[in-house]
């Protein structure tokens, strides 16, 4: 079943089109890769699917629904949540506090006013679970500011997680992440993802995590889709390749 | 007609006034981010220094006609001051909250206004002597000072030297460079400190040449800082914060909306001031040449 | 591991409780010690600190550095002198439901102009708005009495007769007194309740990061404008408490410079803390009584205070304690 449609997207800052007729669908439960050299216009469409850019023109379809004009708090209560590239925290709070907030905000209770959050058992058990499916229990108490790169990735995506979304958008989920910590930020995500069906948007540069982790590949250049199909057919086609591994090698 | 020409003058002359404190409150905000609440108090000071110099000077009596030659004196000790506050008192805080900033300068301004009164004490200051040496022109059935048209000529050119150093100068690359990117024009090699330094006395400058041109046509009062502060914040929230084509347009506006005010609803001008910076606010928050945050 | 988080926080929460108790019995103590001028002082300085409290919901929890808060501060003051003036209300509970009733209001009207803007710009709207209340009680002088102002009688408190004949004096300063305590420890309670609730954490959260906070599904313009107007109504209340012990009330106490006392003892105090501005309210009383008192210059003195604070120790009061207190407890525990 089609989860999320897009249809003919476009955006354009001036003369620069970096997202250019963009028609492509995601159904229930995948996980999804979107690949392409720096620039491909991925970020920018990510920000058009949350609503952080609105579009020039086209519409996107969620569940059959035109949510074209629907505002970011309006997405994010139909399921539709996002984590981003540079880690995006509360910094002065705790980790356990980022989490609590998506859950009391899912859950309605942002205009509580005379309660102890943190009495809250409810929310801060579930907050609790979230850390440790994340591998992050140990850090509950810790300002996010005083968190180590890689965590802050975690916790970013945990704190998308916790607003348990059905459509989840990650943007490099582990830039800036030590080659050796990728594989478990990924093995963490992709469990935590894959265990409570939800279907996920992943932006990522490193191809063997990319053809490790998704169920299908879309590749994006210029800010239209060039290629997309399951991680095999990607992989034996060697004119794609060379667009992705062409701007890895420019990136370094 | 008389009247109105009358009060188009007054206007341009408030306006040039205005648009001296309001384009040094701009470059030192729009260069370094700060918010000078000692801006007004510049002025002041700006003032006091002329009117206590040119007083000085004519009880050692030097002849009128040449004490106009001192009237900068104000604006020279202005910049002085500045020059010494940004880096021995503000530099130290660029890396923290600019809440910080914002408590100095306000610091600054609670000692200044106290200090003006300690050294000046706190009878007016008034130098009209000079304003007789330039003569008056006769506009249809009243006498115009000319120094009122100094005032106004001080201000264009102002606006113009402002707009070369920014925008046909090395320095205003420099300038316009770290007001940009700080950190980027440090590695540059541009010398950021040294660019700091000289905006601020820059900034500086400027109110105090405002306080110094304004006290031969009003005595130097206690308090007069504390307005002029809150008059460049209406100017430049008008404007355009950062935006020295803002501080100019702001600076008329706010000019004309006051003689006129003045003339029409006495009373309540301010209010009516404060409630077109309000509507501004509202309908461009950015000001009306503002660039968005 | 949650619940042993839980019990932690549990010891730590009985610990401030029991601490607060001990600090308001202290409050409750003072007057029996000290004379009626340095118990009026401490009354002002209670009054400072809610005050502060309102003010330091905006500047520390949610962000906002609002230089306008005279305006709520004054309009609460004028409220009990118009409500005591014009229909003659004498019971200061009524006085007390007029001034919160109207500073409500005006932060409502203030809050949908401000609650849109952040930086200078939120600023420099409390700072317009604020100044327009300020020329209008100055040249509206037929209804506020212009920068003459008004005066204020002392009112009845709860079921006490009117003051009256000797000693009235030391009677309704020591009765007050305790009439601004309890406000005060309900209004600490309150506000501290309201910070460590869900929405005082997201406001926090607004602050930390706006763009995060709009990725979480918070409505953040709402959440702001609650702030607000909790924030001036909270500092008008401190006003409406502040104006029967002056007896007189002036456009002064409308005037921008009024804000920056504000924030300058939220400051002095340390924003960065729940404590901070209670802290603050009662230092700057103190400073500034003894500053005026000592010399005509005591602006002066408030400005070189400032710049020490800031210089050596920018989180305040409570800050500096905090850290010596904490650098106390690690020594003593290695040693």
């Amino acid at each position: 079943m089609t989860l999320l449609e897009t249809i003919n997207l476009k955006k354009s800052f001036g003369e620069n089109v970096v997202v250019n007729d963009v028609s492509f669908n995601v159904d229930d439960g995948e996980v999804v890769s979107l690949v392409g050299p720096n620039g491909a216009g991925k970020t920018s469409l990510v920000n058009l699917l949350s609503a952080y850019l609105t579009p020039d023109h086209g519409q996107i379809l969620f569940k059959g629904r035109d949510i074209t004009s629907l505002s970011v708090s309006e997405r994010i209560k139909i399921g539709i949540a996002r984590s981003f590239q540079i880690a995006n925290l509360f910094d002065e709070l705790s980790a356990l506090d980022n989490i609590s907030l998506s859950i009391s905000a899912r859950s309605g209770k942002t205009y509580t006013f005379l309660s102890l959050a943190d009495r809250d058992t409810g929310v801060q058990n579930e907050a609790g679970n979230i850390l440790s499916l994340f591998g992050l229990d140990d850090k509950s108490n810790i300002p996010a500011k005083e968190l180590a790169q890689g965590e802050r990735k975690l916790l970013d995506v945990a704190v998308a997680y916790a607003l348990k979304p059905s459509f989840l958008f990650l943007d490099e989920p582990t830039s800036g992440v030590s080659t050796r910590d990728k594989a478990k930020i990924m093995d963490t995500i992709s469990s935590a993802v894959r265990n409570e069906g939800v279907t996920a948007a992943i932006i990522e540069h490193d191809m063997d995590i990319v053809f490790k982790y998704s169920d299908r590949i879309v590749v994006i250049a210029d800010g239209r889709i060039i290629a997309d199909g399951p991680p095999e057919n990607i992989r034996d086609d060697k004119d794609v390749i060379s667009v992705i591994m062409g701007s890895q090698g420019n990136e370094v | 007609m008389d009247i109105f020409i009358l009060q188009v003058l007054n206007a341009l002359f408030y306006a040039s006034i205005l648009y001296l404190i309001a384009s040094g409150f701009t470059l030192i905000f729009g260069v370094m981010g700060i918010a000078n609440m000692a801006h007004g108090s510049f002025y002041a000071v700006g003032a006091f220094v002329t009117a206590w110099s040119l007083g000085f000077l004519q009880s050692r009596g030097v002849e009128p006609w040449l004490l106009v030659f001192f009237l900068p004196l104000g604006a020279i000790a202005v910049a002085i001051l500045g020059m010494l506050i940004e880096p021995i008192l503000l530099r130290p805080f660029y890396q923290r909250a600019h809440e910080y900033q914002l408590l100095l300068t306000f610091g600054v301004l609670l000692i200044i206004e106290d200090g003006i009164q300690m050294i000046f004490g706190s009878d007016p200051l008034l130098v009209d002597m000079v304003i007789a040496p330039f003569g008056s022109l006769q506009i249809f059935s009243f006498r115009y000072p000319n120094y009122n048209f100094v005032v106004i000529g001080t201000g264009l050119v102002t606006a113009f030297l402002l707009w070369a150093l920014m925008y046909r100068s090395r320095f205003g690359v420099v300038l316009r460079a770290t007001s940009q990117d700080m950190r980027m024009a440090s590695a540059m090699g541009i010398n950021v400190g040294k660019v700091y330094v000289l905006a601020f006395g820059i900034g500086s400058f400027l109110a105090g040449l405002g306080g110094a041109i304004i006290v031969p046509t009003q005595t130097a009062v206690v308090g007069m800082g504390l307005e002029a502060l809150i008059i460049a914040f209406v100017v430049v929230a008008v404007g355009g914060i950062g935006s020295q084509l803002g501080a100019l347009i702001g600076a008329l506006l706010v000019a004309l909306v006051r003689t006129a005010g003045v003339h029409f609803v006495p009373e309540i001008e301010l209010a009516v001031l404060f409630l077109i910076a309000v509507g501004v606010l509202l309908w461009r928050p950015t000001g009306l040449l503002g660039n968005a945050p | 591991m949650i619940i042993k988080i839980g019990a932690i926080k549990n010891v730590a929460q009985s610990k401030l409780f029991v601490i607060s108790l001990l600090i308001a019995l202290v409050l409750g103590a003072l007057p029996f010690i000290l004379g009626t001028y340095q118990t009026l002082l401490l009354a002002y300085g209670l009054i400072f600190a809610i005050a502060g409290l309102g003010f330091n919901l905006l500047l520390g929890y949610t962000g906002l550095l609002s230089f306008g808060h005279a305006a709520f501060f004054g309009v609460g003051a004028y409220a009990v002198a118009f409500a005591a003036r014009d229909l003659g209300i004498k019971n200061m509970e009524l006085l007390l439901l007029t001034g919160i009733l109207s500073t409500f209001f005006l932060s409502v009207i203030f809050g949908i102009f401000c609650s849109g803007l952040t930086r200078i710009f939120f600023a420099i709207m409390c700072l317009a708005l604020s100044q327009v209340v300020w020329v209008l009680s100055n040249k509206l002088y037929s209804i506020t009495g212009g920068s003459d102002g008004m005066s204020v009688k002392w009112p009845s408190i709860l079921w006490f007769d009117e003051y009256s004949g000797s000693g009235a004096f030391h009677r309704f300063i020591f009765d007050y007194y305790y009439y601004v305590l309890v406000i005060f420890c309900i209004m600490v309670t309150l506000m501290w309740l309201l910070c460590h609730s869900p929405f005082g954490k997201v406001l926090q959260a607004i602050r930390d990061n706006e763009t995060r906070a709009q990725f979480v599904g918070i409505n953040i313009k709402k959440c702001r404008f609650i702030s607000f107007v909790i924030s001036g109504s909270l500092t008008g209340l401190a006003g409406t408490l502040w104006v029967p012990l002056t007896g007189h009330i002036t456009p002064e106490s409308l005037h921008w410079p009024f804000s920056g006392e504000i924030l300058f003892l939220t400051l002095l105090g340390g924003f960065q803390n729940f404590s901070g501005p209670i802290i603050g309210g009662i230092a700057f009383t103190y400073l500034k009584a003894y500053a005026v008192a000592s010399t005509p210059y005591w602006q002066f003195v408030l400005g070189v205070a400032l710049l020490l604070i800031v210089i050596a120790m920018p989180r305040g009061i409570v800050g500096l304690f905090s850290s010596l207190i904490a650098r106390f407890t690690s020594r003593s525990e290695r040693g």
